[in-house]
């Protein structure tokens, strides 16, 4: 079928295209994934889509998948808001409204030849996932690669079939850890802080992709920092309200930066002044 | 090659690049000790005697709940040291201590070492500054735990 608003989206990118869902799957309680067919995708890892769920409104959601799939779209969603809930509600065969991809991506050019630490937070996983399937797809281009997750409690964890296959892997370090668990978790149990102290890289020589809550993103970042890890060496990947994605509106505005055209992945050191702010 | 007590006590990261006249004294009140998976190294409530540094293994701290069985606040594996309660007065276990695996650890005697941190308050001082670090970041870490960071916003 022809695409009748092919022209009016080149001329306008707040318009979006109408793809459909292909697949959905519930990952935890709150946070479904939803595949996306209808054409030929290409992203960076680390970049955004805005999703709209038609009749209730458009949100901002990374990209969670493999960026050599070019003819799936995978997002991954927690249900909390009324546009985030609509879209986890969205069933295969239903359109979804399509725009992006926005922002600026994982440094995975910069990190060749350096030891890579990736750590994340919660849903935090999803951004870093393509990330993590390049640095895996083209793994002899890195030192060490070090993967470290933080949960709320065992049932909270994300991609956990794919966890327990990469913590197979010979060429990847994992640990995970949970703040809190009952009796049947064998897991660590602390702040995903303590596991970074004890994971094998050169911090003279490493570069860190960090994504989660920003609290725990700021722990994170001073300790890899006070371990000799450069502040321009640790990115960030940063949440705020985006609404057009491509620096109009400014609704995302973050200090001097706007977080939807500048990000949503930053250097700390551009961060550093701006994160511990209580109110920006 | 059997390993001194001294030596061990030399080598855990814990009490790394100690004075050695100090490593005398903490051997001296220092045994070998071995835990089988689920038993317990302390439990709830019992006098807080002894402290355990991991060598190898690792061990829960968890608190009993009626309701929800027994809740992990923490594991600890080798390098850590497993028990502060011995630090300070009324020297009582606050949570259980539990191996999740075989643990093998240095057992220290706390009451030995408070007599001998008494009586050379060096060693005393020393066992603060090396007691602190763990006790704060345990601080912070159930500070973070408890504001929930991975909550419906994270």
């Amino acid at each position: 079928m022809a695409d009748a608003f092919a022209a009016a989206r080149a001329a306008d990118p707040m318009i979006p295209r109408v793809a459909r869902i292909a697949e959905r799957r519930r990952e935890i309680e709150d946070v479904v994934t939803l595949a996306i067919e209808g054409g030929a995708f290409d992203f960076a890892p680390g970049q955004f889509n805005m999703l709209t769920a038609f009749g209730v409104g458009e949100a901002a959601i990374s990209v969670s998948g493999d960026p050599a799939d070019g003819a799936r779209l995978i997002h991954t969603i927690r249900a909390v808001g009324a546009v985030s809930r609509a879209l986890a509600e969205l069933r295969p065969g239903e359109p979804i409204g399509l725009r992006g991809p926005f922002g600026r991506g994982w440094p995975l050019l910069e990190a060749e030849g350096h030891d890579v630490v990736v750590v994340a937070g919660g849903l935090g996983l999803a951004p870093l996932r393509p990330a993590l399937y390049r640095l895996l797809a083209e793994r002899e281009k890195y030192g060490r690669v070090v993967l470290l997750f933080g949960a709320r409690s065992p049932q909270d964890i994300l991609f956990r079939d794919e966890l327990e296959a990469w913590r197979g892997r010979l060429d990847l370090e994992v640990e995970a850890t949970v703040d809190h668990a009952r009796g049947g978790w064998r897991g660590n149990v602390g702040v995903v802080t303590t596991l970074i102290a004890r994971a094998s890289f050169d911090p003279a020589r490493t570069l860190a992709m960090l994504c989660g809550p920003e609290i725990m993103m700021r722990f994170v970042a001073n300790a890899l920092h006070d371990m000799g890890v450069g502040e321009d060496r640790i990115y960030l990947s940063m949440e705020r309200n985006m609404k057009c994605a491509i620096g109009w509106c400014g609704h995302c505005q973050f200090g001097p930066v706007f977080v939807c055209r500048d990000g949503p992945v930053f250097p700390y050191s551009q961060l550093r002044g701006l994160i511990a702010k209580k109110e920006i | 090659m059997i390993e001194t007590i001294a030596h061990i006590v030399k080598e855990h990261p814990f009490f790394a690049e100690m004075d050695a006249g100090f490593v005398a004294l903490v051997s001296g009140c220092a045994k070998n000790a071995r835990f089988e998976a689920g038993q317990f190294l302390f439990r709830e409530g019992e006098r807080a005697d002894w402290f355990y540094l991991l060598r190898n293994g690792r061990a829960a701290i968890e608190i009993r709940d009626p309701a929800r069985g027994a809740v992990t606040l923490q594991t600890l594996r080798e390098g850590d040291v497993c028990g502060l309660s011995w630090l300070v007065p009324p020297y009582r276990w606050t949570y259980d201590a539990r191996a999740l695996e075989r643990v093998c650890a240095i057992a220290v005697d706390g009451a030995c070492l408070r007599r001998k941190s008494e009586a050379d308050p060096r060693l005393g001082y020393e066992m603060m500054k090396r007691f602190m670090p763990p006790l704060l970041e345990r601080l912070q870490a159930a500070r973070m735990q408890m504001i929930d960071v991975y909550g419906a916003h994270g």
